[in-house]
Formats: structure tokens, C-alpha cells, sequence
């Protein structure tokens, strides 16, 4: 078994790659599926004037939203940031340049990035101000933008379950972003839950083939924040 | 007597078919999910990564890794599938899904959508609207018909657009327009809601088609 992508902690997994001015891709919806360890990592390195790609800010004090208490976030890149108080403090004063793109957008400029394609045309912002300053052309009577691919320094994605080739899966809707980011950085860095030899994941069930994954990092306890928890209470009767 | 919120729903919900796979926003669209007709089939996507949302969980059976687009905590269902945002998107953009409920800060006569931003104030972002309206074959949306005692129904936005030409039909607390292309026509009424009562809340022009 190799175990050359293996590293015993996510300072170690980091401690070579990180500088201020980065580009970061951060995996995560909200606060699901967030690789909140290597997050702490950054946050605990220091380094500083990042260019955070993802789709939401964290929360107040929570994933992402801690680098913006310590001010290490230049830029945002991301498609909502409603939930984090401090990023909007900043936000509204000029302190952190932030980018809004449509969610599809950012997924598939992600996405296309990591697929060696340059630039897509969509339909998603047309005649709104998403389009403003980006080329539209008409493809079978209809007009389309133009957005760019999108690759950063550095992606960080939290996945369930690895092997230590870096194969992955992902669990239920933490998923969402971090599949794309895996392939899209010049270096990227796998959080898991679970690390298992090659082999005892189900090559048919494979999400992520390891050769996106340059470094593992296993994380046995995982702090995982729900932001609104709804539920049926048991002694309600049920509505049908 | 204008609808309430859960009636709004349920007059949406007259918009749904059998085998349709939908898209509900956060808000009263969210409430339409409790008003799909007994016997039909209604697959209900989350742009977040799943196809065939469940209801909430019971209580102590919350987990932080299955969540709707709205951060709520949700289940699955034996139809239920996971994917990645951008084949989520792939679906919504590619036209695989039929019907995309969602609410409005203003809608135009001609359709156009103001959802996500209001100029001088924090804009929280756009998530996944325009890409939805962009995508979706048929776009309705469900809001209260004014807001503060402002028209939202109006003949031009002048909030930014979410996009241009989008929406179909429009169900509020009193009344259901259809966005035609010659403007909009309105073709439901709430119960004891008078033709002045809409009118007096609206700014657009309307044709009267009651069915």
C-alpha cells in the first residue's frame, strides 16, 4: 500500500503550500460538507490577502467565516453570503472585494476549469448585470454570455470516505461543490473521514478518482454544524 | 379575504403534473410541497445536489449532511438521488426540470424577475434563481402582492433583474396573473377580493380573464 499522499495532520498537508495572495478553492454549501479541518489549518498558518473561492462565506465564526474574523480573505468569489454578519460588515465597508456569480455559473466555471475548458456560453444572467462586460452570442436563436473557467492555487474538499490513493466519496448532499474543486487546482487536498486501503471502496461507486486528490488527511472527529434544523416533532400527529 | 400563505401554496400547487420534477424555493414555495395532489408523482429537486427531497426529519434524526438549498435539514426518499452542483445545474439549465416555483421582490408585466438584490442594501448574493429562470421551462412565482403597501406587480423593475422575460404566472395573496405576450392577464381571483382591490395594489396593466 502506498502511502505517499497520506499526511499525519492538515498543517503537515499544508505547511509547504501555503503563501499570502493565494487563490483557495473551498469546498462546501453552506456549512455541509465543508472541509472545516484544513480550513483551521489556513486559519492557523496566517497567511493572508486570499482569494477564497466558494460558494457561500461560512458562517459567523464557522468554516470560512473564521478567516474572515482574522482577516485573511482579500477577495470572495462565491454565489450567496447571507449567513455570516462579520463578512457582511466587511463586505459593506470595502474591506473584502467579493464576486457574485449564479450558483450554476460558479459550479460549472469550476467544473470547467478543471475539464481544460477555457470558456462556456450560458444562458443563466442574460440581461441582468451578470452580463455586463461579458461577450453574448446567439446559438440557435437564442443569446448566451460568455464565462470564464476557473482554477485556483490550492482546492480543499472534505469527502466520507477515502483510500489512500485518493479515491473518493462523498456523503448525501455533502457532495455539492467539492467534486469539481478536487479537479480544478494545481494542488488539491482531501479531508476524509474514513481512510480505507485500496480496493474497499467499490470501484463502480468511485466519485472522485484519486487522480484529482494530491494529499489525504484523515479527521476522525468532525465538528458538523446543521444552520437550520428543522424537524417533525413525534407527538404532533402526522400531516399526510 | 385574501389567501393566506398556505393557500397561496395550494393554489400553486394546481400548477403541478403528474411526473413533474420541480424546483421550490425558499418561503411560501417551500409550502407547496404539502399541497402535491394524493396519486400524483412529484420529484422534488434541491440545487444543492438531490433529486426526490423527503420531508423534515423526526426529531433526533437530524443529519448535518443531508440538507435542502435552504440549509434545512431534510430526508430521503427510495426515489431519492445525490450529484454534484454543477450536474445539479446541468439539470436545471438543460431544461430536465419542468416547473421552478419561487418568490419575488418584483415581477414586470413582461415577466422580468427582480429577486435578489436591492441597491443601498447588504446584497446577500444570487444562489441558484437565475440559473433556475434561465433554465426552467416554466417559472412561477408565489409572493405577497405588495410589500409595505408598494406595487410589486409593475410595468418596469427597478431593482436588478434576476432575468428578463422569465416568469409565466404569478400567484399572490389576491389574486393569479398569466404573463402573456401581450401583457399580463388576470385569471384568478381570492375570495372576496374585488377587481379594484387588484388593481389599487398594482402598478402593471391587466386584461381581466377569469376562468
Amino acid at each position: 500500500m502506498s502511502v505517499r499522499k497520506i499526511y499525519s495532520t492538515a498543517a503537515l498537508a499544508l505547511a509547504d503550500v501555503l503563501r499570502d495572495d493565494m487563490t483557495i478553492m473551498s469546498g462546501g454549501f453552506g456549512l455541509c460538507g465543508i472541509p472545516s479541518v484544513l480550513i483551521d489549518a489556513v486559519l492557523a498558518s496566517g497567511v493572508r490577502g486570499l482569494t477564497i473561492i466558494s460558494n457561500n462565506p461560512g458562517a459567523e465564526g464557522l468554516g470560512l467565516g473564521k478567516l474572515f474574523n482574522t482577516r485573511q480573505v482579500h477577495k470572495l468569489i462565491c454565489s450567496y453570503a447571507g449567513e455570516n454578519a462579520q463578512f457582511a460588515r466587511q463586505y459593506m465597508a470595502g474591506e473584502v472585494e467579493v464576486e457574485f456569480n449564479p450558483q450554476g455559473t460558479l459550479a460549472e466555471r469550476i467544473r470547467a476549469g478543471g475539464a481544460g475548458i477555457p470558456a462556456f456560453y450560458t444562458r443563466t444572467g442574460v440581461g441582468t448585470v451578470i452580463a455586463e462586460g461579458k461577450p453574448l452570442a446567439e446559438f440557435d436563436g437564442k443569446t448566451y454570455l460568455m464565462e470564464r473557467g476557473l482554477r485556483a492555487d490550492l482546492a480543499l474538499v472534505h469527502a466520507w470516505k477515502g483510500d489512500t490513493e485518493g479515491n473518493l466519496v462523498y456523503r448525501m448532499t455533502a457532495r455539492n461543490f467539492n467534486p469539481m474543486m478536487a479537479s480544478a487546482a494545481a494542488l488539491t487536498v482531501a479531508e476524509v473521514e474514513r481512510l480505507v486501503e485500496p480496493g474497499q471502496i467499490d470501484p463502480d461507486h468511485i466519485i472522485t478518482p484519486g487522480i484529482f486528490v494530491d494529499r489525504i488527511v484523515v479527521v476522525d472527529k468532525v465538528d458538523k454544524r446543521i444552520e437550520q434544523r428543522t424537524v417533525r416533532r413525534r407527538a404532533a400527529p402526522v400531516e399526510e | 379575504m385574501p389567501w393566506t400563505r398556505d393557500q397561496m401554496a395550494a393554489r400553486a400547487a394546481q400548477e403541478l403534473r403528474d411526473g413533474y420534477y420541480v424546483n421550490l424555493g425558499i418561503g411560501i414555495p417551500t409550502l407547496v410541497a404539502n399541497h402535491v395532489p394524493a396519486g400524483m408523482s412529484i420529484q422534488l429537486q434541491s440545487e444543492n445536489g438531490m433529486l426526490g427531497m423527503g420531508p423534515f426529519p423526526w426529531e433526533g434524526e437530524e443529519d448535518a449532511d443531508l440538507i435542502n438549498a435552504g440549509k434545512q435539514t431534510i430526508t430521503t426518499l427510495p426515489t431519492t438521488s445525490f450529484f454534484d452542483s454543477a450536474a445539479s445545474f446541468g439539470m436545471i439549465r438543460g431544461g430536465h426540470i419542468q416547473l421552478s416555483m419561487l418568490g419575488a421582490l418584483q415581477v414586470s408585466e413582461k415577466g422580468d424577475l427582480a429577486n435578489w438584490a436591492v441597491p443601498g442594501k447588504m446584497v446577500k448574493g444570487i444562489g441558484g434563481a437565475m440559473d433556475l429562470v434561465a433554465g426552467v421551462g416554466r417559472v412561477v412565482v408565489i409572493m405577497e402582492h405588495t410589500a409595505k403597501g408598494e406595487a410589486k406587480i409593475v410595468r418596469e423593475c427597478s431593482l436588478p433583474l434576476t432575468g428578463a422575460g422569465v416568469v409565466n404566472l404569478i400567484v399572490t395573496d389576491l389574486c393569479v396573473f398569466e404573463v402573456r405576450p401581450e401583457g399580463l392577464a388576470l385569471v384568478d381571483l381570492a375570495p372576496d377580493t374585488t377587481l379594484d382591490d387588484v388593481r389599487d395594489n398594482t402598478e402593471a396593466d391587466f386584461v381581466v380573464a377569469l376562468q
